[in-house]
């Protein structure tokens, strides 16, 4: 059996410097060919291709337009931008440049969770040391290039992580998502054109435009391409971070981390889904198991149905609370479960609270709500004997 | 208000000097006056609307939203445990029982010193160093009930 | 004109513009889809849910209420996906939702209740709030809050934001513990609430409501020792109807005339009558602010001069621009200026001691409760004005005592006070104030009438934000020489969020008018916010059209031309700004805290 091997590329070498210089030695277009051609898609969760988006924003025309960098990390059991905001700062601060270079904007911002604020102090150091460093040194045409960075503090809201929830936050409102159309890249920061990746999107991008979409695209498999970063945590002997070629098999990453006796496994955090023993051989990439990052390992002693209410909770706390679907249900999807939990309802109560589920997915604002159903829904089915016949 | 805190208006002055007027400084204004004096008081909340001209509804509005904007004195130290699934399964519930029995108050409360709030967040990112807090906004990691205590004395130590 | 585009909604095909939502397209397509948190007067907010759409292409339902069309679309409303989705949501508000309907203010008119029933719940499919979790907030003389009826719609919010740019509401917290507060959680009587009831007017459920002062009226209509006045604005008679099944726009003045007859007030007034008196005081007011501005260079003076017969306005002003009270005309509102002349001339005409005299306003505002308890409201020797009534509760009233409108016979008002004229009937739409008081000082000065079609002012009339014009005043009088070739300049605005665009200008020193009217609610008091629920535009302009009509009815359409007017002048008040008049129907203003209510 071939044993997961963590691949590094992300985690890897880089002479700071050489993804901005590479982008300016082409046209903006050019670069976003490349980030296109590379079949990179982005590292937040949703996995939309990441060069589209950018020709999308490279599209628009406006006076103003500004690279966001989401670090605000809040999905559970996620900690690999904190891993790379830690130990890879250049990389995101070039990837950034990089976007602004190729969509035409000269200001980026890092959406930094309130949590990781000890960070603040290296990160604006680090920028300066770019800014001088790198950035003043460089031409386009002849231009001197300018890219300037700016680190915003969140305060303690998931739903921040959603991209037009980050933006409302940062133009100083409630953290709550938007209708779209229209999308961030039309109208988001202070209401122009903008465009949100996530840290390692950025930072996977200084590797590219650096060595190429063609090296990229060896990696990975057809539709997800290169490698990405995992935090794993839970019930293994190594939690951690890291870095493994898309398509891995999910037993292959369990074995490495040391998990055993493996009951369940939650894939893509909170808003993915819970899986058992009978699905360890799927791969983790787009279309198969969600590649978002975030492993939670479950071992035969835990209780599903604790472990249940502990994200229905999360749900209920965390929504923005605005739209009815998500604020009214995950509270009554929570309050249903502990309701059969008493004997208060009848299990037939479950199927109701399926038909809820059904609607969450269909009529949420954002990918909050949305994805809400998917871990009740899959915990559920793969534990209904110990969760609703107890 | 009649009776203004000069200490305030000069600090809330100076922070939206420091960021500007504009919409889009109120939260990290929020953030420092929340640093600065510990939480966000309803006479904070009339200064910064005077300053950045924003109406109060929407600010107290853009606060509660926040989990670390505190709109009440809490205490000098807030405890933050966190309650999600990798900290709760790592132990976090012997940690919240150190706590309580150490302060001698239930999570939601403050002690009557003033000292010491406890109090619940989701996810810190830290769940590969479960269980995890925050106090105030600096973060523990791999909390064992020895070293609850420890950071408890220290705390108090620093008064 | 933006491009058009094709949409087909169920098969329909309909063409809207680029950038019209899905919603406004299944409108054009005769197909209704429900609503709670789209409102047409409001900004979108897509937070209900219940509107949802299948849309091609969309792997997910969208709102209809925010989707733009910009792309030719193929939608369809009626499929059980969306069937499902839309109960599933509405079953979901439902759960939130403190449902007492019997003792709700707006059972039988409540939005969420119809769809309720339309969508055929039988039973609750969740778990519900089935007791009370908040205390009722009703210390304010207007607006009364009962929180547990609120189903986070947002539209009191963006009403009172976006609308009126007052802002006392807000979305606090997040997850399920969101509530929508008043600022910091206070009392609506302790912010900066100027009574409006716009919020009322769009509260989909009965979350807001006015004060019903209905129960002491009633008490004194039977106590055999007082003497009960009524005196009825225009825009309620213009809207009344509305709530006894009449479509938008229809008059019902004299019917209403023998209602409340029936219903046992002993005199009906009309409040025409002292719109034409307030007329010819701020007629005055206004040359002579002019005579001081131009004449006598008298930088004390302030022009341009507001209008101050909207008590929403006159509170904004007095909350928001405290350094400017100045610039507001001192005659009291018609409501008050009535009051104040029942209980003195009046109250001698009839021989009734004042003491024993109860004056009661039918009025189609929730401010005018607040007015008429304003401390300085007392010029009479007692309170001028007893109680305010909306619309709404008068429509209470007289089917509680078993009254249908369709029922009565026509009735003319009560004489003396009793009638007004055209420009009077006008005050109750926006620019209707400015159009009657310059039909008076045009021809006070000119000796002329307003060089007009039939009288009709129309550059101030209809429902643009903000109106101006302005008029050349030549070949005048030899008395008002000093404004021979003075163009006198006009602006009018509706809705609070268009007066602070005058206002800012004001401040900033670049408003250029001479007089300007403004009414706190949006088309004028005939949308105010003790008018009928709902309101929309199309509600709105067809009550203007029906005050349109009655004055271009009424014989005398010029308040100075009142013949009633002309006698209180010779046989009480002397003239036009006279020291009697001062006392009388002159008030002043106090500058209120921006923040909070100051006591």
């Amino acid at each position: 059996m071939v044993k997961a091997k963590e691949k590094r590329i992300i985690t890897g070498k880089f002479t700071p410097g050489s993804g901005i210089k590479a982008a300016l030695a082409g046209k903006p277009e050019e670069v976003v060919q490349e980030v296109i051609d590379s079949g990179l898609r982005g590292k937040g969760g949703a996995g939309f291709p990441a060069g589209l988006k950018w020709r999308f924003a490279a599209n628009e025309k406006s006076d103003m337009k500004t690279i966001i960098c989401n670090a605000d990390e809040g999905e559970p059991g996620t900690f690999k931008d904190k891993y790379l905001l830690d130990n890879h700062p250049m990389k995101v601060l070039e990837g950034m440049a990089i976007a602004g270079y190729a969509i035409g904007a000269d200001k980026g911002i890092i959406y930094l969770r309130g949590e990781y604020a000890y960070m603040l102090p290296s990160l604006e150091k680090n920028i300066e040391d770019i800014k001088k460093n790198v950035f003043s040194k460089l031409k386009v045409g002849k231009k001197k290039f300018e890219f300037d960075i700016k680190v915003r503090l969140g305060a303690g809201a998931y739903v921040c992580g959603e991209e037009f929830a980050l933006i409302e936050s940062l133009n100083g409102n409630r953290g709550e998502p938007r209708n779209k159309p229209p999308f961030p890249i039309q109208k988001g920061y202070l209401e122009k054109p903008t465009l949100v990746n996530n840290v390692e999107t950025f930072a996977t991008v200084s590797h590219i435009i650096e060595k190429g979409a063609l090296w990229f695209g060896k990696f990975g498999t057809k539709s997800s391409k290169g490698t990405k970063l995992f935090s794993i945590s839970g019930d293994v002997k190594y939690p951690g971070v890291y870095e493994f070629e898309l398509g891995v098999k999910l037993r292959d990453v369990l074995e490495l981390v040391g998990a055993e006796n493996t009951k369940s496994v939650q894939v893509g955090g909170f808003s993915g889904i819970n899986v058992t023993e009978s699905s360890f051989d799927k791969t983790l990439a787009h279309g198969d198991l969600p590649a978002g990052g975030s492993i939670i390992v479950f071992n035969k002693d835990r209780d599903m149905l604790k472990v249940l209410k502990n994200i229905l909770e999360f749900f209920e706390e965390e929504s923005c609370g605005q739209c009815t679907p998500c604020r009214e249900g995950a509270y009554q999807l929570l309050k249903g479960i502990k309701m059969i939990e008493k004997g208060e309802k009848s299990i037939r109560y479950y199927k109701d609270l399926c038909d809820l589920c059904a609607t969450m997915k269909d009529s949420a604002k954002c990918g909050l709500g949305l994805s809400i159903p998917s871990p009740f829904l899959s915990i559920t089915n793969n534990f209904k004997d110990e969760i609703l016949y107890r | 208000m009649e009776c203004r805190d000069g200490n305030l208006v000069s600090f809330v002055e100076g922070t939206v000097e420091k960021y500007g007027k504009g919409r889009e400084n109120l939260l990290p204004v929020l953030r420092e006056v929340n640093e600065e004096f510990g939480f966000v008081s309803g006479a904070a909340f009339i200064e910064i609307s005077r300053v950045m001209d924003i109406s109060i509804g929407e600010i107290h509005g853009v606060a509660s939203f926040y989990s670390f904007i505190n709109e009440e004195d809490r205490g000098k130290y807030v405890i933050r445990l966190c309650k999600t699934i990798s900290c709760d399964m790592a132990g976090k519930e012997k940690i919240e029982k150190t706590f309580e029995r150490e302060l001698g108050i239930k999570f939601g409360e403050s002690t009557k010193d003033g000292l010491f709030a406890l109090d619940y967040a989701n996810c810190m990112g830290l769940c590969d160093k479960a269980p995890a807090m925050l106090v105030n906004s600096q973060l523990y990691d791999s909390l064992t009930p020895e070293s609850v205590l420890d950071i408890i004395s220290e705390c108090r130590r620093k008064i | 004109m933006s491009e058009m585009i094709k949409v087909n909604i169920d098969g329909i095909e309909v063409e809207v513009e680029s950038g019209a939502t899905v919603l406004s397209a299944c409108e054009k397509a005769g197909v209704k889809v429900p609503v709670l948190c789209h409102h047409p007067d409001l900004n979108v907010a897509g937070v209900c849910r219940v509107c949802m759409v299948e849309i091609e292409g969309m792997g997910n339902l969208q709102a209809s209420c925010a989707y733009p069309v910009t792309q030719p679309l193929t939608v369809k409303t009626k499929t059980n996906r969306v069937r499902k989705a839309r109960r599933m949501n509405l079953d979901l508000v439902l759960a939130e939702h403190y449902g007492d309907c019997y003792t709700c203010p707006r059972n039988g008119n409540c939005e969420l209740r119809t769809l309720a029933d339309e969508y055929g719940v039988d039973k609750f499919k969740f778990p519900h709030v089935d007791k009370p979790r908040y205390a009722k907030d009703t210390k304010s003389f207007s607006i009364i809050r009962d929180q547990d009826k609120c189903i986070h719609c947002k539209r009191c919010i963006r009403t009172c934001i976006d609308m009126q740019k007052v802002n006392v509401y807000e979305t606090a917290n997040k997850g399920h513990d969101v509530e929508i507060q008043v600022a910091l959680n206070k009392s609506i009587a302790d912010v900066v609430c100027i009574n409006c009831g716009q919020c009322v007017n769009r509260c989909p459920t009965g979350a807001l409501w006015t004060q019903d002062v209905s129960d002491q009226v009633w008490e004194d209509i039977e106590n055999p020792d007082l003497f009960v006045i009524m005196q009825t604005a225009p825009s309620p008679r213009a809207a009344i109807g509305e709530e006894f099944g009449y479509p938008p726009g229809t008059r019902v003045t004299k019917k209403l005339n023998a209602a409340m007859r029936r219903a046992g007030f002993d005199k009906v007034l009309d409040t025409n009558f002292a719109a034409d008196l307030t007329i010819m005081e701020e007629g005055t007011e206004l040359l002579e602010r002019l005579h001081k501005v131009i004449v006598k260079k008298d930088k004390s003076v302030k022009i341009p001069m507001f209008t101050s017969c909207s008590p929403g306005w006159v509170k904004f002003i007095e909350h928001y621009y405290p350094d400017h009270l100045d610039h507001l005309s001192t005659c009291k509102s018609p409501q008050q200026m009535y009051g104040a002349v029942i209980k003195t001339y009046y109250a001698e005409k009839i021989g009734i001691d004042p003491s024993k005299i109860r004056t009661v306003a039918l009025m189609p505002c929730s401010a005018k409760k607040y007015e008429c308890n304003r401390p300085e409201m007392n010029a009479s020797g007692y309170r001028d004005v007893d109680y305010g009534l909306t619309t709404r509760e008068m429509a209470m009233m007289l089917k509680e005592a078993g009254l249908h409108l369709a029922d009565m016979p026509t009735e003319e008002f009560d004489p003396v006070l009793g009638e007004g004229s055209g420009a009077g009937m006008i005050f109750g739409a926006t620019g209707g104030v400015m159009e009657a008081a310059i039909r008076t000082v045009y021809e006070l000065v000119t000796g002329r009438p307003v060089p007009f079609e039939r009288l009709n002012i129309t550059p101030v009339r209809g429902m643009e934000a903000i109106k101006e014009a302005s008029l050349k005043l030549e070949k005048v009088k030899k008395e008002y020489k000093w404004l021979e070739g003075v163009e006198l300049k006009i602006a009018v605005a509706h809705g609070t969020a268009n007066a602070k665009i005058l206002m800012d200008k004001l401040v900033d020193g670049t408003l250029d008018y001479h007089f300007i009217e403004v009414m706190a609610c949006p088309g004028g008091c005939l949308g105010g916010g003790g008018q009928p629920i709902p309101t929309t535009p199309e509600i709105r302009k067809a009550r203007a059209n029906a005050i349109y009509q009655e004055d271009e009815e009424i014989e005398i359409r010029k308040s100075h031309e009142n013949p009633l007017i002309q006698k209180l002048y010779k046989e009480f008040l002397g003239k036009p700004g006279s020291h009697k008049s001062h006392e009388l129907l002159h008030t002043h203003y106090t500058k209120r805290g921006q923040y909070f209510v100051k006591d």
